[in-house]
């Protein structure tokens, strides 16, 4: 099982959606992508989706961590939503879950990062 | 009393990044017959996950010609994983069991890999040697399917 991106963008906010699973092999691929999509100048906030996203582990905690900081280095916010139960659980045990910021759904991440729907 | 069911197996494989996803499914899949959790499997996938990982980018620095060998035993309800490489080894093991470490931050670590190893097994063991390789041993004790329904 690999990882599928998909990519949508709602103003200045850029929506990655991740389906499969997020080791170290699949977050070289998202770094990559979301770093060409990054560089475009288009977009200041990310707002990530891990609704589909079936496992993860630390090497995913690396690379959405990196996305953060490369989200504050434009002045933009990151959200992160829709996230299952196990995967929860690696941001509570990193300490992650207070460094970013999770919402139930999309439209409400979309909403935090300062889009009106 | 029926005697312990108890179970091994062992496998190796090259350290190429695509064989992580490999050894997990091939881990969780072995203990299945344990009749495990949904959580108890995840755990298992993630720290197994872990270690691979570790074997490919620490032990081996990416190189894909390493062989990496897990082996799996079962005894009663306890599984125990021991991953093995003959890479670089580790200079300092206490260091590197630390929350938040890695020795590559250039490549976006988190360094919560051991973090997560002992937060999801009862035991892990670090035996490291320089220039020779390490083996990380993992244990955990699965829920009976009794203790579960009572949950």
């Amino acid at each position: 099982m690999g990882l599928y991106v998909d990519v949508a963008r709602r103003r200045n906010v850029l929506i990655v959606r991740l389906s499969g699973e997020l080791d170290h092999h699949t977050a070289t691929q998202v770094r990559h992508r979301l770093e060409d999509e990054l560089s475009k100048g288009i977009d200041t906030n990310l707002v990530l989706n891990l609704e589909n996203l079936t496992f993860m582990d630390s090497s995913g905690l690396g690379v959405v961590l990196g996305r953060y900081r490369q989200i504050s280095q434009l002045g933009g916010r990151m959200a992160v939503c829709s996230v299952q139960p196990s995967i929860h659980r690696l941001f509570e045990m990193s300490g992650l879950f207070k460094v970013f910021s999770f919402f139930e759904d999309e439209e409400r991440a979309i909403r935090a990062c300062g889009v009106a729907s | 009393m029926s005697e312990v069911h108890k179970n091994f197996m062992e496998l190796s494989f090259a350290s190429r990044s695509e064989n992580e996803s490999f050894a997990r499914v091939a881990v969780a899949s072995f203990i299945s017959q344990l009749d495990p959790t949904m959580e108890e499997l995840t755990d298992i996938k993630t720290v197994v996950s872990e270690a691979v990982t570790n074997a490919v980018i620490h032990g081996y620095e990416e190189k894909t010609d390493g062989v990496i060998t897990i082996r799996t035993w079962i005894e009663g309800q306890k599984v125990s994983i021991e991953i093995s490489d003959q890479g670089l080894g580790i200079t300092n093991v206490e260091e590197a069991r630390q929350p938040l470490y890695t020795s590559k931050p250039e490549l976006e670590r988190s360094g919560m890999g051991f973090t997560i190893m002992e937060n999801f097994m009862d035991e892990v063991a670090v035996d490291s040697r320089e220039g020779q390789g390490t083996t990380i041993r993992l244990v955990k004790h699965l829920k009976t399917h009794q203790q579960t329904l009572q949950h």
